[in-house]
């Protein structure tokens, strides 16, 4: 709890700093508080504590996810330390995306449908308005408006999802609804299965699912570089575990009847993104739709719904956000000094930073799923947890839309290998940009190497 | 037990991340020293083996508490003969470089040990998942050995092997996995806990294809070979090299250890579709090589007609099969590499691997055309060489399956000597007269390469009964697992 109330408070420090005038030592304040709430959530392990009526629960789901998200950010915090000193509202934004990252822990700790619900609406205004940051940028501007659109449109879905459920149940709170479940599993009215189809769309169109996914590549792309890196990993690792916290919890009675479903969506979500992505030039939209394809992935975790699935989506969802921030980072280097956001843009990257391309090699070795990185790892575990729920069409998917993968994955390597590709002196790659691809590198290859400890937590 | 095998792979690994800070000068030699160091570690293992059967150097680390995933390796006979073969071929392949231009060598040289390391690996693993991460590290430093100092369409022949190879490898984890959730109690990825499942037939089919599509893509049986002939023309020589010597050992030995044991009723099953596939694999790709005008191409279709016999012998579930297999495995990886070699010798003189602008080589390079020679007959099969004894050993297993299968498979002999010999009067015969200004006389390290392998060719065909005694027993194990 202490977590939401020190990543809350480091918002509102933020906002105090233009009028206080220390804009300057922001940065630090924030990483170093950043430090602290993971510290802070830590502590709470294996306590399991319930806040505010019962509202919230810090069990060790909420902590894991609640400290992946911390580091998460602290490595974005990282990235983009130049989108805050070049813009003149640089307060602002690290308000913002503080406060977004406290709606990202209520997400993953809520205890009931009111308190998800704040937390998914404090997540997505503040990055609705981080969307359209970059003002005079007409892309951007479309990015805003068509994330707001569609944001506002899924939040419609899943509130009268939620009313559905109340309607039925009479509470919000998980367990309870669990209880009614499990007690009336037999005669539940048509309602309550409306409620979990209308919960299911708002959620599917969160995560970017097919066939809710239509808004994600524009909006990846218009976003601010940054911005996009932090919805490929932050929202995206909320909105997963807040997913199946809700599903596993609230309706794991009759998951007879959502777990198929949410199989032949997590089928079709990763061939379509990986075949979607084989088509593209811009290195900003691949990612967005190979994000889409990795959607797909953990909607196998979440279809699995046995004990590892839990473990597997933390595990995944770690390994894609640190290879994602990584390589967001190489992008938003090149195109912020080159204006070359393609694929090709990377030519030469070899020949001009020899030690930085191996560090991208292995992020994208990771992404592919290739051993003995943090990918392969994730994504081991997550055909472990679909085959012991008998899962094994959608395994055989799984392995045919990771072969489409490495195709275009390796395309970035290839690029940058290329014998042809001049030197390239355009932009310098050194100092704190360096670090984040240095740790989150050095971090992939150690959760592939040693994965236990992950493993261990859930 | 001792850790020897343990320091063996620390060691190789090592090796890797030396190169790496290597100067580009010296990595060359560096390498060259320090795979000779590992292959006299290696060496040195035959004197403590003993031909029992047993499963030396074993180590076992646990490496994923929760998933009973373990770091557990160990040599019986099969693992050691394949584990000397690569830590022998590989200085050879280091040393046949030697004379030549090869850009950024240490990143060269360090993907070689890599690879090393890998196919070490992979040959000792006696754990599911150990055995599969081995599996797939040993495909990225080939691969990009082969796509970055390979021909000109490399980029796009190597993404296509590398997918292609993935996909079975990818199966194959499918095919682990099952395995690993049918093992009572806490799950386990032990080889031994595989060996003694009790798997109904519809189970066994459903394993036996995910690894069967594995490791024939490997090797390659037909007709999964299609990524095999553009990768070996297109990839540099020491790719080649180490693709068909020891890589696709990988495929056969997979069969040997994790799918027959494994899933001896669906062996039973389907071996007969098996054998028919290799069997036309010989016949196909001995017919093709017949008629391929380039040196190299030709080398690579007649190296998928001998592991189609390999992986022939090995199906018939006969002792003489896979002990044929074996030693054929073992003689054709050092058969190959010579004649690669001798391609790339050619190629560096003549700049041309067409048989039909070669010629006349032997008016002046008398030991050239003896050393090619040796190395050529002990791929055609002629008694006293290597070939002979691998090749007869597996017709014999394959004639003991069928008498009309056998005699399809011995073609492969026949046709091999036809087109091996005909391409050997077409570079080294006739009138022309090629001056030794341009065919400069074989250098010392070039020299010592063949001379070491045709050594080994025509020594280990006189006297094959060490190599054979090893294998035995560890063959027998694996055979006892299908009566």
């Amino acid at each position: 709890m202490n977590v939401l109330l020190t990543i809350s408070g480091l918002g509102i420090l933020s906002m105090l700093a233009e009028m206080l005038k220390f804009k300057k030592q922001l940065f630090i304040l924030v990483l170093a508080g950043l430090i602290g709430a993971l510290i802070l959530s830590f502590i709470d392990w294996n306590t399991g504590f319930s806040y505010y009526h019962d509202m919230m629960l810090v069990d060790n789901y909420a902590i894991a996810f609640s400290g992946l998200l911390i580091v998460i950010a602290f490595l974005w915090f990282l990235m983009s330390r130049s989108y805050f000193t070049s813009e003149t509202s640089a307060a602002d934004h690290y308000a913002l995306i503080l406060f977004s990252l406290a709606g990202g822990i209520v997400m993953v700790s809520f205890a009931d449908l009111t308190m998800f619900f704040i937390g998914l609406e404090i997540l997505s205004v503040s990055l609705y308005v981080l969307a359209g940051s970059d003002k005079l940028n007409i892309k951007s501007n479309e990015s805003a408006l068509k994330y707001f659109m569609m944001g506002a449109f899924a939040t419609g879905f899943l509130l009268f999802g939620i009313a559905l459920i109340y309607g039925v149940c009479g509470t919000f709170n998980l367990r309870e609804i669990a209880i009614y479940a499990g007690q009336n599993s037999e005669n539940l009215p048509v309602i309550f299965y409306a409620g979990i189809i209308l919960m299911l769309v708002g959620l599917l169109f969160k995560v970017s699912a097919v066939p809710f996914h239509f808004w994600a590549p524009d909006v990846y792309d218009g976003a601010p570089t940054v911005v996009t890196a932090y919805m490929a990993t932050i929202v995206k690792t909320a909105a997963f575990a807040a997913f199946y916290r809700l599903f596993s919890t609230c309706f794991s009675s009759v998951a007879d009847w959502w777990t198929p479903l949410i199989a032949i969506i997590s089928a079709i979500t990763m061939l379509l993104g990986n075949i979607l992505a084989v088509y593209q030039t811009s290195l900003k939209r691949m990612l967005a739709y190979s994000s889409i394809a990795h959607a797909g992935y953990i909607l196998m975790a979440v279809a699995s719904l046995n004990q590892t699935s839990s473990g597997a989506i933390l595990l995944y969802a770690t390994a894609y956000s640190l290879a994602s921030i990584g390589i967001f980072t190489v992008l938003h280097v090149v195109s912020s000094s080159t204006g070359d956001e393609s694929i090709s843009g990377l030519k030469g990257f070899s020949k001009s930073h020899p030690f930085a391309s191996v560090l991208i090699s292995i992020l994208i070795l990771s992404m592919a799923g290739i051993p003995p990185v943090a990918g392969f790892f994730a994504k081991y575990y997550i055909f472990y947890a679909a085959l012991k729920s008998d899962l094994t069409w959608l395994v055989l998917i799984a392995v045919l839309s990771s072969l489409i993968g490495v195709y275009y994955y390796f395309r970035v390597i290839i690029a940058m290998y290329q014998p042809d590709g001049k030197e390239n002196k355009n932009f310098s790659f050194e100092g704190i940009n360096f670090l984040v691809l240095l740790l989150t590198g050095i971090l992939s290859l150690a959760i592939g190497i040693a994965p236990g400890f992950l493993i261990g937590l859930l | 037990m001792s850790k020897d095998l343990l320091y063996l792979l620390i060691f190789q690994l090592l090796s890797c991340i030396i190169c790496i800070f290597l100067k580009n000068e010296n990595a060359k030699k560096g390498a060259l020293i320090l795979s000779i160091i590992s292959f006299l570690f290696s060496f040195h293992m035959f004197f403590e083996i003993k031909n029992d059967g047993g499963t030396y150097y074993l180590t076992d680390f646990v490496w994923v508490q929760q998933l009973g995933i373990h770091f557990k390796t160990g040599m019986d006979g099969i693992s050691f003969l394949l584990v000397q073969l690569t830590n022998f071929l590989v200085p050879l392949i280091i040393f046949s470089s030697f004379n030549r231009e090869i850009k950024n060598s240490r990143a060269f040289y360090a993907l070689i040990f890599l690879m090393q390391f890998a196919l070490n690996g992979v040959f000792t693993a006696l754990d599911g998942f150990l055995f599969y991460i081995f599996w797939e590290l040993a495909l990225i430093p080939i691969y990009f050995i082969c796509w970055l100092w390979g021909g000109k369409d490399s980029v796009r022949i190597t993404l296509k092997f590398f997918i292609y190879t993935l996909s079975g490898s990818l199966l194959m984890l499918v095919g682990l996995i099952y395995l690993y959730l049918q093992t009572p109690g806490e799950h386990t990825f032990d080889i031994n806990a595989f060996y003694n499942l009790q798997l109904d037939s519809h189970q066994q089919t459903f394993i036996f294809w995910t690894f069967f599509l594995a490791f024939a893509i490997k090797m390659p049986i037909f007709p999964l070979h299609t990524w095999q002939p553009d990768t070996y023309t297109d990839a540099p020589t020491q790719g080649t090299m180490l693709l068909s010597g020891i890589m696709l050992k990988m495929g056969i030995y997979g069969v040997i250890r994790w799918l027959i044991p494994v899933v001896p009723g669906a062996m039973h099953e389907w071996l007969t579709l098996a054998i028919i596939l290799s069997v036309i694999g010989i016949v196909y790709a001995s017919c093709i090589a017949l008629v391929q005008k380039d040196f190299k191409r030709m080398i690579a279709y007649s190296s998928i007609a001998h592991v189609g016999l390999i992986s022939a012998g090995v199906f018939t579930l006969t002792i003489e099969g896979l002990q044929g297999a074996m030693y054929q495995m073992i003689s054709h990886g050092v058969n190959v590499v010579g004649l690669f070699f001798i391609a790339d010798i050619l190629f560096d003189r003549m700049k041309t691997r067409q048989l039909d602008e070669l010629g006349g080589i032997a008016n002046s390079q008398r030991t050239f055309s003896i050393l090619f020679m040796i190395i050529l007959l002990g791929s055609v099969a002629l008694p006293l060489t290597n070939g002979f004894i691998g090749e007869f050993l597996l017709l014999t297993g394959v004639y003991k399956y069928g008498a009309w299968t056998a005699l399809f498979a011995g073609s492969t002999v026949i046709l091999g000597a036809v087109y091996m010999l005909r391409s050997y009067k077409a570079i080294m015969l006739g009138d022309k007269n090629v001056s030794p200004e341009i065919f400069t006389p074989l250098a010392n390290s070039e020299k010592t390469v063949l001379i070491i392998i045709a050594v080994v060719v025509i020594g280990t065909g006189v006297y094959a009964k060490p190599l054979l005694d090893i294998a035995e027993p560890s063959v027998k194990n694996i055979l006892s697992h299908i009566h």
